[in-house]
């Protein structure tokens, strides 16, 4: 795998392939020394033009226990905000001699156009690119509906006739558009709900169910619950009247969380506005993911890296994209 | 050479299909007919050629002054030259803003010093594009650059009063707004055609409905003042739908589209490459033949290219953060020909009149009514319609190399064009600047 | 060319021989676990725990898998690869005597990436290497403590190493390749 820019490019094969490895990965966590010496001498650059501490604290981890040396690039009070180019900054940092950025970005897009633009040779992993994906989110949720469906017999596993439903701002959720692809291909059936303000326009044409009531989707009784994050400044372009609104009838509150059935998983991507998508009964519950899907993301992203960091350059797993 | 010299053009092919020699001489076609002759005649080979009356673009951005980095006139209009053009109308979203006297002057006279094309300065409709309060409008009329064509283009007129205020105000010396119909409010932060592919990329969505909204009004705006309405770049299948009842009505609304709104579609920015961000963005296959077929059956009157010429480093770029718009002078015969010619909707009469009798009957650019007839000034391309080749960086005669079509081939070779009975362009490249200017 | 130079009943025999010698080293097989190197060395690796179980009656020795991708040192020269699980036996390696059995000993670089995988793990009180073939060409220094069958190579063959479990049959064939 040269890159990791979508979810699309991966097919079934290659994303169980992924999970696989991770599962290996998660073993090492375990460990009296839980470190591996695959990437020794390889370097790793976190470039966040966004603000986020948590993917990037993940990405660390994960690239220091494989051994990488990390150096991470933050967009506040840099070259950057003086108007640097990402081209102009990738080039400065590629110069140190990376062998990988991992690239979040405000802009849609941006991790594809480092990757094939030239500029660089480096192996670019997307953190997240605007409101287009964020593919280890993705991927480290798949693992966790896996992990909890399936425990030690999860390796080969994908999620066929898994039913999860995924309920908040799909529009502006690169979580969201990674999950529907993901899930999908990995045999998931997927259920949109939200307001038609915060759709897509061409949702029809997702491998999806779209609902529009959070009651009928709560009392079908999912296999997993995603509760999408809000962000208060969408209130402010019409998307929706108020927070207090949007909570009563987009948010998983105690009572629709006491209707689920409990082994539905609950899942959020965070950081969780408690109280207004998700309720702090349904966060802290025993169905909550919230936890194991952080520590399941640094497995899946030492996964990733090593994926694209391990082999001679220009070489790809079988079933992987080259 | 002197503009006493003649030229003679043999046996060029016209439109209607006639083979003729054509002799060119103080500016006009002094002789028109078989066989002829001429002492001292630069004489051209034109067997096998067609002869087209030179193209007239309602729409380039030449960007002096203020962005000479991205164009300039004489840059601008060599491009315009090398694909054919004669005149060029070049919009007024320079710095300072086309919108007093002195400054369409000024263009105006960068366009005769340099010669290769008629520079025709469009002048801005409200005072420095700020959609507030009316420019200039009658004095740029009546200074020297004869304005008739005033627009914001790159902003709508989004202010219904201000729209039909100036409307009305043109109406008294025949000029005409042209209007770039973008609603802004449904067009906040927009990046591409709203649709699946703007759902999955996870770029803000450009509705159909903001274009077509603003044609709407403007065209109830001119019925109701009794004024003529231009509509810029019409690339959405409902704004056909629009202009046809509004044509059916008869309000006078005349409207063009893009060469790349005749040919591309939004599917080529699934990759994410800026060189294909435009505004109006690339839409839909059924809007590409919604916009051939409103151009062959009359909806559309005109091919105007939009020539927006960008430096490289604004393209080089995240989607969001790139420019919009696209590079289309040197380009657009060729691309008329591969997205509407070839399939057979528009033959070469009609070529001649989308890209230059309409446009410069729009423009009310004097000269171009006539073509080809004796008397009539020398406004001439040639143009080999059975070459063939890969559109390259080489073909590029601006200051900017932001075209979607590099690497694409395409039909067709400009192989002449003659401005004022002057040659701009022989062998297929432009003349010398030194050999035109008449500074 | 290819021939077999081990059939079933040699692959068998060689087995038990080595069980019979890690007892003996062993003075028995208290504190014994097997790791095998996946994939062929796990296979050998249950069959051997099956063996000793049989010769020893004082309980079941326990087994695992040690995969010793992560560590190789060749990674970056050849296309990645997928690794295998590890299975480290419940009890862990601390204080315990670990047999690593592979199926080849080949240059040694497996089992240089084995030791490092091993010391990650725990702190065994020994660790020793059994294997069900020793070619030769070694460019670590590192010998196998149980041997099945010695069998001098060029570098230019290859040894295949085929067990029922995952081939179908059980048999060691000598590739001539080139040299042939």
């Amino acid at each position: 795998m040269r890159h990791l820019l979508s979810v699309r490019d991966l097919d079934r094969a290659a994303a169980v392939g992924i999970l696989d490895i991770a599962e290996d990965m998660a073993e090492v966590a375990g460990r009296a020394v839980p470190k591996l010496p695959t990437l020794r001498g390889r370097t790793v650059a976190n470039l966040f033009f966004e603000d986020s501490t948590r993917t990037r604290l993940s990405f660390e981890a994960a690239a220091k226990r494989l051994s990488a040396e990390v150096i991470t690039f933050s967009a506040k009070g840099s070259s950057v905000s003086k108007g640097e180019s990402l081209k102009d900054t990738a080039q400065t940092i590629a110069a140190m001699g990376v062998d990988a950025i991992v690239l979040r970005h405000s802009a849609s897009g941006a991790a594809r156009v480092l990757a094939e633009s030239g500029w660089i040779d480096a192996a670019v992993v997307n953190a997240g690119d605007g409101t287009h994906e964020h593919p280890t989110q993705a991927l480290l949720d798949a693992f966790s509906i896996r992990a909890r469906l399936h425990g030690p017999g999860s390796r080969g596993r994908d999620l066929h006739g898994v039913r999860v439903t995924i309920v908040g701002d799909i529009l502006h959720s690169r979580v969201a558009r990674s999950n529907v692809w993901l899930l999908s291909s990995l045999g998931a059936r997927v259920t949109l709900v939200a307001p038609a303000t915060l759709l897509p326009v061409g949702v029809g044409a997702w491998p999806v169910r779209v609902l529009h009531d959070l009651d009928d989707a709560v009392d079908e009784g999912p296999d997993a619950i995603m509760m999408l994050r809000v962000q208060a400044e969408r209130m402010t372009a019409a998307y929706f009247p108020s927070e207090r609104e949007y909570g009563r009838v987009w948010g998983l509150d105690g009572a629709r969380f006491g209707r689920l059935p409990a082994d539905t998983m609950v899942l959020h991507p965070g950081p969780m506005n408690r109280g207004l998508e998700i309720s702090t009964a349904a966060a802290d519950s025993a169905a909550s993911l919230v936890l194991s899907q952080v520590a399941n993301g640094v497995s899946i992203r030492m996964a990733v890296l090593y994926l694209v960091l391990a082999g001679a350059s220009g070489t790809a797993m079988d079933g992987f994209p080259a | 050479m002197s503009a006493a010299s003649a030229l003679l053009l043999r046996g060029a092919r016209t439109p209607e299909g006639e083979s003729l020699d054509l002799l060119v001489r103080d500016g006009v076609i002094a002789e028109r007919g078989t066989r002829l002759s001429h002492a001292g005649a630069l004489a051209v080979d034109a067997d096998g050629l067609l002869v087209l009356p030179g193209l007239v673009d309602l729409h380039t951005h030449l960007r002096e002054p203020g962005f000479e980095q991205s164009e300039t006139v004489l840059t601008g209009s060599r491009a315009a030259a090398a694909g054919g053009f004669t005149a060029v109308h070049a919009m007024a979203n320079t710095s300072p803003v086309q919108d007093s006297a002195g400054v369409v002057e000024q263009v105006a006279s960068l366009g005769e010093q340099h010669g290769y094309v008629t520079v025709r300065p469009v002048g801005a409709v409200s005072a420095g594009l700020a959609g507030e309060r009316l420019s200039e409008i009658g004095a740029m009329a009546r200074s020297r650059a004869r304005v008739r064509v005033f627009s914001d283009d790159g902003r709508c007129v989004s202010d219904a009063l201000l729209m039909r205020r100036a409307l009305e105000y043109v109406r008294t010396f025949d000029g005409v707004i042209a209007q770039h119909a973008q609603e802004p409010r449904l067009t906040e932060g927009a990046q591409l055609n709203e649709g699946e592919l703007s759902g999955e990329l996870g770029l803000t969505g450009w509705p159909a409905v903001a274009e077509e909204a603003i044609i709407a009004r403007d065209a109830l705006l001119a019925e109701h003042v009794g004024a003529r309405l231009h509509v810029c770049h019409v690339s959405t299948a409902g704004s056909v739908d629009v202009l046809r009842w509004a044509k059916g009505r008869g309000i006078r609304v005349t409207a063009e589209v893009t060469p790349h709104h005749l040919l591309l579609t939004e599917r080529l920015a699934g990759s994410y490459d800026a060189r294909f961000k435009v505004n109006p963005p690339l839409r839909t296959q059924e809007d590409v033949d919604a916009v051939r077929a409103a151009l062959a059956d009359r909806t559309i009157d005109i091919v105007a290219t939009d020539h927006a010429p960008h430096p490289s480093e604004t393209k080089e770029a995240p989607w969001a953060e790139a420019s919009f718009g696209m590079v289309g002078l040197e380009s657009a015969l060729r691309v008329v020909h591969a997205a509407v010619v070839d399939p057979g909707q528009l033959g070469w009469e009609d070529v001649a009149r989308v890209l230059s009798s309409a446009p410069a009957a729009i423009g009310q650019l004097a000269g171009y009514d006539a073509p080809l007839r004796v008397g009539s000034p020398a406004n001439l391309t040639l143009y080999d319609p059975d070459a063939r080749a890969v559109f390259g960086r080489e073909d590029l005669r601006g200051r900017s190399s932001n075209s979607p079509y590099l690497g694409r081939e395409l039909p067709g070779r400009v192989i002449a064009t003659v401005h004022e009975g002057r040659p701009t362009v022989l062998g297929g490249a432009p003349v010398e600047p030194e050999e035109l200017s008449r500074a | 060319m290819t021939h077999a130079v081990l059939q079933q009943a040699d692959i068998q025999r060689a087995l038990t021989r080595i069980a019979h010698e890690i007892v003996e080293a062993n003075r028995g097989t208290s504190g014994l676990v097997l790791l095998g190197i996946p994939t062929r060395g796990v296979t050998l690796a249950e069959r051997l725990a099956g063996i000793l179980e049989g010769l020893e009656p004082s309980g079941p020795v326990p087994w695992g898998s040690l995969d010793t991708t992560m560590y190789r040192d060749d990674l970056a020269r050849q296309p990645v690869r997928a690794p295998s699980p590890t299975r480290v036996p419940g009890g862990g390696l601390d204080g315990r005597t670990v047999v690593l059995v592979d199926d080849v000993l080949y240059s040694g670089r497996t089992i240089r990436a084995a030791l490092d995988a091993i010391s990650d793990l725990g702190r065994p009180a020994a660790v020793r290497l059994a294997v069900l073939v020793e070619r030769g060409h070694r460019e670590l220094p590192i010998r196998a403590d149980f041997v099945g069958k010695n069998l001098p190579t060029h570098r230019g063959e290859r040894i295949n190493v085929r067990l029922r479990e995952s081939d179908g049959e059980d048999v060691v064939e000598l590739d001539e390749g080139a040299l042939a």
